[in-house]
């Protein structure tokens, strides 16, 4: 099953999670700061670790610290926990690259089922072929991205993102159709989580960002990929 | 050359056009401040000018007259006494109209008229001689000194003398001494006269419209400069109720104004005062409202989830205690509810709410929120495809879910949600079927807490759902409105928002 990192400064809810998380089977490391989840990640023996539970307010660094310092320095699937909740809490979290924000307080089904979402979205995808656009080289096989023949490390979510899109281009998703398909959250996810990963893809693919190529926003209705 | 004048011309008739909006020449008004006080200086300006001319005006009139009138007299007497010793007595027809011509030849050609019993003799036969009265010629009859009356005739003043005619001139002065029984009378015009006082009062006439545009312009001054203060003050008193608590007016002089802008800068500061600290108190509550909640956040997080494993194994406890754990497990998501929607509460306090707007198929998204709560089957939508705006999807989510959730919980099914679009606006109706809302119970629907069934104190809701539901619609300008009450349907509430898109934004 499932190895969880789990980072929570406060010790009630970082043991009820635990129990939790273990009742539905998965290993768990339950650690109190932002740089005792990072020294465990670095350990030669943390590749089991397959998914991380980041709480946003910590002593020392903080949540939107720990996760840009994870996507870094790899792929990791990152689920936000906030007790805030703030749209800017959100926001700022998404755009340091968290995969998804859960609000607290929530209950131990929630938690799981999203756990199972963010870890099926960083499954492997079946399709097999390789597309060209323009110089960015898709492997759906391989699962990897190359532009002009440098690869373009990409975390889970934003790679089945890409994927997504690219596998129709020139049609446009909706907001919605996305958060469907590539979060599998009901409409009650919120769109947020698109723009914010549309943002991040950007600002990986695009040689200018601001003038879009590969994703475009078609105002009103969502996003497309290309024609390029 | 053209453009240059073009683009310096454009800013400054712009800006003309703007101040001419904003300073609106504004006619005084009768009934203003300024109105009445330049009626009332030009009304006394009249009434002193009228009075003060009038007076002058009587006397110099009298003056004249009375000038005239002794000249008349004087030359009558001195023409009828030298006369008057030529004078035979019984006289006859000729000597008298001789008499008449000769004393009216004297006195600037009037009309003399000599009478002796019977018999009249005129200077001028033709003359009308009615100007002479009878109370006159009684006059002349009992007095033996001369006698005068001014008249009126054929619209001119007339000057009537009259007196009998002495036989003695050596008589005493202004006596006639033994009368030969003529008796003479001169009409004698004041036309003169007349047309100096009418002059006098021509002139009076005209200096008394400059003199009134004087007083006009004076008291306008005046009013100027009693108004300019009223005025700031007043400028000063609408900026202060419209929140401008810093706003104070200049205290100049020792006047009663000054007073008043004194009086007026003290209350301003005092209200500054108790606003300032009234904000502060609530500011402190708003954050303790906040703070409260956030702090509850953490043992809740850490509740929620170790009541769910209690209620999981709940089937393997004793009967007692598995109520025990349902019902931990259902207080804490209450709790936890309601700790949520204080924490939304207390962020539309702050201010602190902003809308992610997107263009949301409205139909889709209402559809989107009862499958996602799973009230598909327990409510009929009415939902005509195509209405798209530019929408906060999650906070309509909320409202729809409240309004909904209310209808279901507080209402009798079915429950039944109306999407229109029509004039720019959006209309969602949610209605259900049960009793309605008591009449004293419809005005505190939208009250935080507030729970129109008092027996069900503990109902599902965290009694903020309308509240929030209500402040979501207002930060997309728009409202909800309990619709009055109608036959065959229960509650209805009515969320109308301007339907903006895409295109129009």
């Amino acid at each position: 099953m499932p190895h969880v990192l789990l980072i929570e400064d406060d010790t009630s809810v970082r043991d009820g999670m635990e129990l939790v998380l273990r009742r539905h089977g998965h290993e768990v490391d339950a650690v109190g700061t932002g740089e005792a989840g990072l020294e465990l990640l670095s350990r030669p023996r943390a590749g089991g670790i397959e998914i991380a539970v980041v709480d946003l307010m910590l002593p020392g660094i903080d949540g939107f610290e720990v996760c840009r310092r994870i996507r870094g320095r790899g792929q990791l699937p990152i689920i936000m926990l906030t007790s805030r909740g703030d749209d800017l809490d959100v926001v700022s979290g998404l755009e340091a690259g968290a995969d998804d924000y859960v609000v607290k307080p929530i209950t131990g089904r929630v938690l799981e089922a999203r756990i199972r979402a963010a870890l099926r979205r960083a499954g492997p995808v079946a399709r097999t072929d390789t597309d060209d656009f323009a110089g960015l080289v898709i492997d759906r096989a391989g699962l990897s991205v190359t532009k002009h023949g440098t690869p373009v490390p990409l975390p889970p979510t934003e790679l089945r993102l890409l994927l997504e899109l690219s596998a129709a281009p020139g049609r446009v998703f909706s907001r919605e159709q996305l958060l469907t398909s590539v979060w599998e959250h009901d409409f009650l996810g919120d769109s947020r989580l698109v723009d914010a990963a549309v943002g991040r893809l950007r600002a990986k693919l695009e040689d200018l960002p601001a003038k879009p190529r590969y994703i475009q926003t078609v105002r009103g209705f969502g996003y497309r990929f290309g024609p390029v | 050359m053209r453009t240059r004048t073009r683009s310096r011309g454009k800013p400054a008739a712009a800006a003309a056009a703007g101040s001419a909006a904003r300073f609106r020449p504004r006619l005084p008004r009768l009934d203003g401040l300024r109105g009445r006080l330049v009626i009332t200086v030009v009304v006394v300006a009249l009434i002193s000018a009228v009075t003060a001319t009038g007076l002058a005006y009587q006397e110099s009139r009298d003056a004249v007259l009375k000038r005239a009138q002794s000249a008349a007299v004087e030359d009558f007497r001195n023409r009828v006494d030298r006369l008057a010793a030529e004078l035979d007595v019984p006289t006859d027809p000729r000597t008298m109209a001789r008499f008449a011509s000769d004393v009216s030849s004297g006195l600037r050609g009037s009309l003399v008229v000599a009478q002796y019993r019977d018999y009249t003799a005129s200077s001028d036969p033709s003359a009308d001689r009615t100007r002479i009265t009878p109370e006159l010629r009684a006059a002349v009859r009992t007095q033996s000194r001369i006698s005068l009356q001014r008249v009126q005739h054929g619209g001119k003043p007339w000057l009537v003398l009259g007196a009998p005619v002495g036989l003695d001139s050596a008589g005493p002065r202004g006596s006639a001494g033994r009368l030969s029984g003529v008796e003479v009378f001169a009409v004698v015009s004041l036309a003169e006269e007349a047309r100096d006082t009418a002059d006098l009062v021509r002139s009076v006439q005209s200096g008394l419209v400059p003199v009134l545009l004087l007083s006009a312009v004076l008291a306008l001054l005046a009013a100027r400069t009693v108004l300019r203060p009223v005025r700031r003050l007043a400028r000063a008193t609408r900026r202060l109720a419209t929140g401008e608590l810093t706003i104070r007016v200049e205290e100049k002089g020792r006047d009663e104004l000054a007073e008043l802008a004194h009086t007026f800068n003290e209350t301003a500061g005092a209200l500054e005062h108790s606003v300032g600290e009234l904000r502060a108190q609530e500011a402190l509550a708003r954050r303790f409202v906040a703070d409260v909640s956030h702090e509850l956040r953490t043992p809740l997080a850490a509740m929620t989830m170790v009541s769910s494993v209690l209620e999981e194994d709940a089937d393997q406890l004793t009967p007692d205690a598995a109520h025990a754990a349902r019902t931990v497990s259902a207080e804490t998501a209450r709790l936890a509810r309601l700790v949520d929607d204080l924490i939304e509460i207390s962020r539309f306090d702050a201010r602190a709410v902003a809308l992610t707007v997107h263009e949301v198929d409205l139909a889709e998204a209402v559809r989107g929120t009862l499958a996602a709560r799973g009230w598909t089957d327990r409510v009929e939508a009415d939902l005509p495809p195509g209405i798209r705006a530019r929408l906060d999807r999650r906070r309509l989510d909320v409202i729809v879910a409240n309004l909904v959730g209310n209808a279901l919980r507080h209402g009798a099914p079915p429950v039944t949600v109306t999407v229109r679009a029509a004039d720019g606006q959006l209309t969602l109706a949610v209605a259900d079927h049960g009793p309605g809302l008591a009449p004293e119970a419809a005005p505190h629907v939208f009250d935080r807490f507030y729970k129109a069934d008092s027996a069900r104190t503990r109902s599902e809701g965290s009694g903020l759902g309308m509240a929030i539901a209500l402040e979501n619609a207002r930060l997309h300008g728009g409202t909800i409105e309990l619709a009055p009450p109608a036959p065959d349907v229960g509650a209805v509430f009515v969320l109308r928002l301007p339907h903006r898109t895409e295109s129009a934004s």
